[in-house]
């Protein structure tokens, strides 16, 4: 069930639509940002709103990495994994997750604390390795600073 | 004013706002911009030759001639920066678009009133939050003080500029998909022709710039195409947000005169090779870009001197190889996340890439077989240029096609000796 919220910022944003399937993206960020993923049925109801049929709409959002078609933890790791940070040595960060952690790219830990995903280049390679969690952002990180960062993420 | 593009960035701290941004000098180009007529700020831009800094380098003013003008050219038009930076080793957009934000609102009101455009976006990619903030912010500045909205400054003017976060995908970043991003489909590119600037956004003229070529307009219109010029030691006017990431002494960014060479930026300005590391290669403008080695030194970073050296420039920030990184593992991380990020559109890209990636996986891990460089040498021209619906698959192979050129050697002791000469130093 979509709350009143976040109806209120989707009909927001069709105000002012050339088309109402232009608005895909912003409601489902926005559908994701209150809820932390899309599901089956917040993505039928966003479907009409937006007068798609459900199947238009998941097309659409299972193209784009950061709609979450699954539920995810509640911080999400990003652990950048591209030249720049495989270079600088991304490996050390994804071990320290794997044995503190118990958890590898695409899992989330039992008590739904972290889920860490891989992430395309992060435009901080001067500060490589990088990853976020949640919007923050960090880099370079090195395996000794990873309990201090994960800490605040409770 | 030799650094336009960086003069009002303070690293650390908040950007400038509106008022200390007017007090540098900033929206004087948007006054004489609107005194003029469009066609004459196109010709100023034209005389410039500025060249787009995305990574293709083409001709910004010509770009802009091709949109219909006068009154019946069809409405609305569109003017949309280019701000989902994501090319693999690039990050001199990020710098830009967090710690100068009105420049890019000016670059955007002055360009959208030279193709008499009165809707704007700055599509941002999704991880550039910091960044979608800041402008945010000096968007709503920018309405309240008038440079927005209806009747700019009383010149009869209307611009409507809005934010798109996107949600993440790297195929966003080609003009045409980003314009079925901003329609609410799946960024799978378009057929061109035609071109956006004729059949865009909505099927209406659009103009999709880089967030650094729009940074630019306003120092152009301001002090003229002479002296953008002169900037820079190359044709390509100008100077250039220049980056160097990798096992060098001081990875960053540093605005500099189009035309540096490759020495002076891996040396000059990234300090050399970190201490126990020696250079065999690097990618100049990100990781859809041919290697150049040693023997290129003293190539000049422009876009004609870079192609001569059988490279591009593209974003102009160098990716560096280091003698203790094994080259097939560099090459295999980039086709990795070429695989990735394709779109599936066309069956080269969506079927070329794994089969690419699955090689090199196999030769890094000893278990590659004789035949397959000349497998990988074929997919690099499967995957070539005229092949494809754009331009992601040809950019992938850039890096691949190099390797094989330069590091042939080391793929052959991988397949002949049935393992990575270099695993050891991956696994630290």
């Amino acid at each position: 069930m979509l709350s009143e919220q976040v109806k209120q910022k989707i009909n927001a944003e069709l105000a002012h639509c050339v088309t109402k399937q232009s608005v895909a993206i912003d409601a489902l960020n926005i559908v994701q940002r209150h809820q932390g993923w899309v599901s089956d049925e917040g993505l039928r109801e966003v479907a009409r709103m937006l007068e798609m049929t459900p199947v238009e709409l998941d097309a659409v959002a299972t193209f784009y990495s950061f709609i979450f078609r699954k539920p995810v933890g509640r911080h999400v790791i990003l652990v950048c994994d591209s030249i720049s940070c495989w270079v600088m040595g991304h490996n050390p960060l994804l071990v320290y997750l794997k044995t503190n952690f118990g958890i590898r790219f695409g899992e989330t830990t039992e008590d739904k604390r972290f889920t860490l995903l891989p992430v395309s280049c992060l435009g901080a390679c001067e500060r490589a390795p990088a990853m976020m969690v949640n919007d923050d952002l960090y880099g370079p990180v090195t395996p000794e600073m990873m309990e201090k960062i994960l800490k605040k993420y409770v | 004013m030799d650094k336009p593009l960086t003069k009002n960035i303070r690293p650390g701290q908040e950007p400038l706002s509106l008022k200390e941004y007017e007090k540098a000098g900033g929206y004087q180009s948007v006054r004489k911009a609107l005194a003029m007529s469009p066609q004459d700020v196109q010709n100023i831009v034209k005389a410039s030759n500025l060249r787009g800094r995305g990574g293709a380098g083409f001709p910004t003013g010509a770009k802009w001639s091709f949109v219909p003008m006068g009154k019946d050219a069809p409405r609305p038009k569109y003017l949309v920066v280019n701000a989902d930076e994501m090319e693999p080793g690039t990050f001199k957009d990020r710098i830009l678009l967090e710690g100068d934000p009105h420049q890019i609102i000016e670059g955007v009101i002055t360009s959208a009133y030279a193709i008499e455009a009165e809707q704007a976006f700055i599509f941002i990619r999704w991880a550039y939050k910091l960044a979608a903030r800041r402008l945010e912010a000096a968007v709503a500045e920018a309405y309240e003080h008038n440079y927005l909205g209806k009747n700019i400054l009383g010149s009869g003017f209307n611009l409507d500029l809005r934010i798109h976060v996107s949600a993440g995908r790297y195929i966003c970043g080609e003009e045409t998909a980003l314009l079925n991003a901003l329609e609410g489909k799946r960024a799978t590119p378009r057929a061109k022709p035609p071109f956006p600037q004729v059949c865009g956004l909505f099927g209406k003229p659009t103009i999709v710039n880089n967030a650094e070529t729009i940074a630019n307009i306003p120092h152009i219109v301001n002090n003229g195409p002479e002296w953008f010029k002169s900037l820079s030691t190359s044709p390509d006017g100008g100077t250039k947000l220049y980056g160097v990431s990798g096992r060098v002494k001081k990875p960053g960014a540093w605005e500099l005169p189009m035309g540096v060479t490759v020495r002076e930026l891996l040396e000059n300005h990234a300090g050399g090779m970190q201490d126990g590391y020696t250079f065999r290669g690097l990618l100049p403008g990100g990781a859809s870009t041919d290697f150049l080695v040693a023997e290129h030194l003293d190539v000049k970073m422009d876009f004609d001197s870079v192609m001569k050296a059988g490279s591009r420039m593209g974003t102009g920030t160098m990716i560096v190889l280091d003698n203790r990184t094994c080259p097939v593992g560099f090459v295999h991380n980039l086709e990795v996340f070429f695989r990735r990020e394709s779109c599936g559109w066309c069956t080269p890209c969506r079927e070329g890439l794994p089969w690419i990636e699955k090689l090199l996986r196999a030769i890094e891990n000893g278990e590659g077989e004789p035949g397959d460089i000349e497998l990988l040498a074929q997919q690099c021209k499967l995957l070539g240029p005229g092949n494809t619906y754009c331009a992601l698959a040809p950019g992938a192979v850039e890096p691949l096609q190099s390797a094989i050129k330069y590091f042939r050697e080391d793929f052959e002791k991988h397949i002949r000796d049935k393992n990575c000469p270099w695993t050891k130093a991956q696994t630290g």
